[in-house]
């Protein structure tokens, strides 16, 4: 924990996530004005004491869309890593244990969602489902599985090479049993690791399928939506594009460095040479 | 040749089957039939009969899968909805655009990643690593799209260098010229490469530094090579490897941020393309251009693989690593 | 005799080059080969600046095998890399390391570069990764002909395929064209082997080189090394930690722990004698045949303190039967065991004040 607060990409990464989380669950009680309020005569406004970031193109006050909107990102976030921690890591640990023709299955599976572009394809599953964030989650998700299947099967498959599970096996323990107790635990730091990263991909991606209409409807707002808004009052209003960008970057920024720094100090032996 | 390339043109042919299937599967499972996705709710018995007739609903799934691959094969492709024309001619068109601005895209990204990879693995550690990490950072951070507004702002609105989207063609007929429409692609293609050039620049230091850190290269240290003299002999080729890779799977990851960018810009490309047909809800566009894209990135993998072989003659001679 | 240097930074470095002649004839009589002097190296780590080695001295002579001893963790590698100046950037390196009586450590590593491969040599443990694994054997070979002799590729092609023949590699013109992945262990450190000795350099470091080896290699491996650096009237400096080879190789050995030379005699006097407590307790620890059965195997007690950890005196008074409070507080200086005897080449060395009180125990 003491090497936690030195390191200076943990500290910055983990302060700016802190953010994120606080901006998100202050706005479930506060916002300094209710989103869904309206005021036309007021919109455009720039920067000032009473919205301090101003308002958009119908008046909403900017800083109560950036702060609900990290609701938002964080519930997308969450939810895209569950669902490929959820399914995928089982999915991994069953190929590393099994090994043989269920390995190969497995692997072979994710290999070819690899080569499927997924932003297309979470396009795609909108398009024919219908846009929102139910589906653009379910689809950012799906791609989350194979990600965490196939990191959690290397990782496992190490675990598994080691003395201790041969020792484990020959007094009787069972595959599933070595699996919940001696590989798991050993292969957390790595997942860990691996969902800052996914986390930051799923609000990205989350924020491209809502800058093109096809994620977060209204009136949910959405850092991404409130780009494609601000673009077509960029000459009138050139900063309203600004705002949401920097929310996305620092989120995104904040969980990167926090993942750099998880990777640091959890398994030594997983960080690349710096 | 060698027996790792005879596996891998394997493989190549069989992912393409098998995206075919998928593609033609996924665009089976609609709720309801293709006809109603297409026409929509308000559609009449009769035009929705039409519609079926049409896109040959009443044949079996396996007989229109068959069909469609085999015009494929045959460089027929199907006809879009919404234009009446093939899609070939249509994704056609659309790739005088989407494909210069990938080239373009990709040149950037590599020429800076690999200085900017090379100067901080040489420098490691040092200040002007520190400042090259941080960059890379700050661009994987930002999201492309978003960049694309930036330098829209200020290389459009603020300095009014270049406009702020559309695109005016390569011909001069058309009203445009060579000149204007790279001009055009400037600002698409330096978003798109921002984040690419981040992610490269990173693997290429980390490639780097791993190949320096090898036995071989104390052995030529040994023999009285200079820093310099190993860098250029004997790390690079090695480090090329995973960086080689990468560079492969992110010709994917432009393609699909082409799909953004290209709405960011209004460009007239295949991502726009694809944009419009999913609006318009004309499937066979949709069906016939994710293969397209599909194919495209299991070909540049497959090319990949190709060049490993070329590099690395581990792989050439069929020697399994020691 | 000593050969000025001058050693000045930027633009006057070509002034420097030019005065400086890697290539000049060796000076007469009586300048050693090599002469290490109160060799000390300071490692930075983690863990902060430690003395890795903590001044280590001997000469080696004109055609002299010499042997370095020692567990893991001694310093026996780190005193090759200071030699040929192969440390890392931020090691700081003290004292002095002369080869033919001029001073290497002041070099910049350009002249270092022209000394490498040409004046002296090196080969290492790992023959599996230490050859790229991505050029052919020949032009591994023809690398340092062309940097040192200027020798066109297909000269240096030729000198290679001699090479090749002279390490008795089997089909070795076939072998010139594969690649490292496709040669054996034993194949590789020959190809090592004629890779170092491709510009007849004056010295040759062997660390480790056939620890990675199957035994049946290594006593081939080991007499090509004595038969090539003898032929060729070479230096050989080989560092192990196997007593047997020592005994068969060289003609002097140097026993290292914790940084230092502990004991330095000719192989019969080291092997009959065996001053140093650390020295006695490697000798007991080896097994040998003819015991009774149920004998205990003597090791020395206690384990080899990790670098952190050395004590300001002797390394080896933790362990030591015969140590005494002052042991571990001052490190002892070098003791000749025969003040007699001046003569280098047998001239026995111990770092111990009060070795011979193991003498009466033994």
């Amino acid at each position: 924990m003491q090497r936690a607060l030195k390191h200076p990409s943990f500290v910055a990464g983990f302060s700016m996530v802190m953010l994120l989380v606080l901006s998100a669950f202050v706005s479930l009680f506060w916002s300094p004005y209710p989103v869904g309020d309206i005021d036309i005569p007021n919109k455009l406004a720039i920067a000032s004491a009473q919205h301090w970031f101003g308002t958009d193109s119908l008046g909403r006050d900017i800083a109560s869309l950036l702060l609900v909107g990290s609701q938002n990102s964080l519930l997308v976030g969450f939810i895209a890593v569950g669902i490929g921690l959820g399914l995928g890591v089982p999915l991994g640990l069953l190929a590393s244990a099994q090994r043989g023709w269920i390995e190969e299955v497995v692997m072979r599976a994710a290999d070819f969602t690899f080569a499927f572009p997924a932003l297309l394809s979470a396009i795609l599953l909108t398009a024919i489902y219908g846009p929102g964030l139910v589906v653009s989650i379910t689809a950012i998700g799906i791609f989350n599985i194979p990600v965490f299947a196939r990191i959690t099967r290397a990782a496992a498959n190490t675990v598994w090479s080691r003395d201790f599970t041969l020792a484990a096996r020959a007094a009787g323990k069972t595959q599933w049993a070595i699996t919940w107790e001696h590989v798991l635990p050993n292969i957390v730091s790595v997942l860990i690791v691996q969902a800052t990263v996914q986390f930051a991909i799923a609000i990205l991606a989350e924020a491209a399928l809502s800058y093109l209409g096809l994620g977060t409807q209204p009136p949910q707002p959405s850092w991404g939506r409130m780009l494609n808004e601000a673009q077509s009052q960029m000459f009138q209003a050139p900063m309203l594009a600004v705002y949401p960008g920097v929310a996305i970057a620092l989120a995104v920024l904040g969980l990167n460095l926090m993942g750099d720094g998880l990777r640091d100090l959890l398994d030594p032996r997983l960080s690349r040479k710096r | 040749m060698s027996s790792f390339l005879l596996q891998r043109l394997f493989s190549f042919f069989i992912t393409l089957a098998v995206t075919s299937v998928v593609v033609f599967g996924v665009l089976e499972w609609l709720p309801g039939n293709a006809a109603q996705v297409i026409l929509g709710e308000t559609a009449t018995a009769e035009s929705l009969a039409a519609m079926e007739e049409k896109l040959g609903l009443n044949q079996p799934a396996l007989t229109r899968y068959v069909s469609w691959t085999g015009g494929l094969l045959q460089g027929q492709s199907g006809i879009s909805i919404s234009y009446d024309t093939p899609t070939a001619d249509l994704m056609m068109e659309r790739m005088h655009v989407t494909l210069p601005l990938a080239v373009m895209a990709m040149s950037i990204t590599v020429a800076m990643a690999l200085c900017l990879g090379l100067y901080a693995a040489s420098k490691q550690n040092s200040t002007g690593d520190a400042g090259v990490m941080t960059l890379s950072q700050l661009g994987l951070a930002l999201p492309n799209f978003w960049l694309a507004i930036l330098l829209i702002l200020l290389f459009a609105v603020h300095l009014q260098w270049v406009s702020a989207g559309g695109f005016p063609g390569w011909s001069v007929a058309d009203g445009g010229g060579v000149w204007p429409a790279v001009s055009a692609l400037i600002l698409p293609a330096l978003a798109l490469a921002a984040v690419q050039t981040a992610i490269l620049t990173r693997v290429t230091r980390s490639a780097v530094i791993e190949a320096m850190s090898e036995d071989y290269v104390r052995t030529a240290r040994a023999k009285g090579l200079s820093k310099q003299q190993v860098l250029w002999k004997h790390v690079l080729r090695n480090a090329m490897i995973p960086v080689v890779t990468v560079m492969g799977l992110q010709f994917g990851n432009l393609i699909t941020s082409a799909i953004v960018i290209e709405n960011v810009f209004v460009l007239p490309g295949i991502g726009r393309l694809i944009f419009q047909a999913i609006a318009n809800r004309d499937l066979i566009v949709v069906r016939d251009v994710v293969m397209l894209l599909s194919a495209m990135v299991i070909l540049i993998n497959f090319l990949i693989d190709v060049l490993y072989a070329m590099i690395d003659p581990r792989l050439k001679t069929g020697a399994t690593s020691p | 005799m000593i050969c000025l240097i001058p050693v000045c930074q930027g633009s006057a470095e070509r002034v420097a080059m030019s005065s400086f002649n890697p290539n000049a004839d060796q000076p007469l009589n009586n300048t050693p080969l090599l002469s290490v002097r109160d060799l000390r190296v300071s490692l930075q780590t983690a863990q902060g600046q430690v003395d890795a080695l903590r001044g280590v001295n001997f000469e080696m002579q004109r055609g002299e095998t010499l042997g370095l001893i020692g567990e893991s963790g001694c310093g026996k590698s780190l005193t090759a890399l200071a030699i040929m100046g192969l440390l890392p950037e931020r090691a700081q390196v003290l004292g002095s390391v002369q080869l033919n009586g001029a001073e290497l450590t002041t070099l910049s590593d350009a002249q270092l570069c022209q000394m490498r491969g040409a004046r002296m040599a090196m080969i290492f443990q790992e023959p599996m990764t230490a050859l790229n694994p991505l050029h052919p054997i020949w032009k591994q070979i023809a690398e340092p002909l062309q940097l040192h002799q200027g020798m066109s590729v297909t000269a240096a092609k030729a000198r290679a395929l001699e090479l090749l023949e002279r390490v008795q590699l089997p089909r070795a013109r076939e072998r010139l064209d594969a690649y490292p992945h496709q040669l054996s262990g034993g194949q590789r450190q020959r190809v090592m082997i004629s890779m170092a000795l491709a510009c007849q350099p004056d010295i040759l470091i062997a660390d480790e080189p056939t620890t990675a080896l199957d035994v049946t290699v290594q006593k081939e491996v080991l007499s090509l090394i004595r038969q090539l650096v003898s032929e060729d009237g070479m230096g050989l400096l080989l560092i192990s930690h196997d007593l047997g080879l020592m005994r068969e190789q060289v003609e002097r050995v140097m026993v290292m722990y914790g940084g230092a030379v502990v004991e330095s005699a000719n192989t019969q006097d080291l092997f009959e004698m065996r001053a140093h407590p650390y020295t006695r307790g490697l000798f007991a620890a080896r097994p040998r045949l003819g015991l009774k059965r149920g004998t205990r195997l003597q090791t020395i007690p206690g384990h080899v303190p990790e670098i952190f950890n050395w004590p300001q005196g002797c390394a080896f008074a933790e362990r030591c039967p015969i140590a005494v409070p002052s042991c571990a507080v001052v490190l002892p200086a070098l003791e000749p065991v025969r003040p007699t005897v001046t003569d280098p080449l047998t001239a026995h060395w111990v770092r111990c004040p009060i070795w011979q009180t193991l003498e009466a125990s033994a």
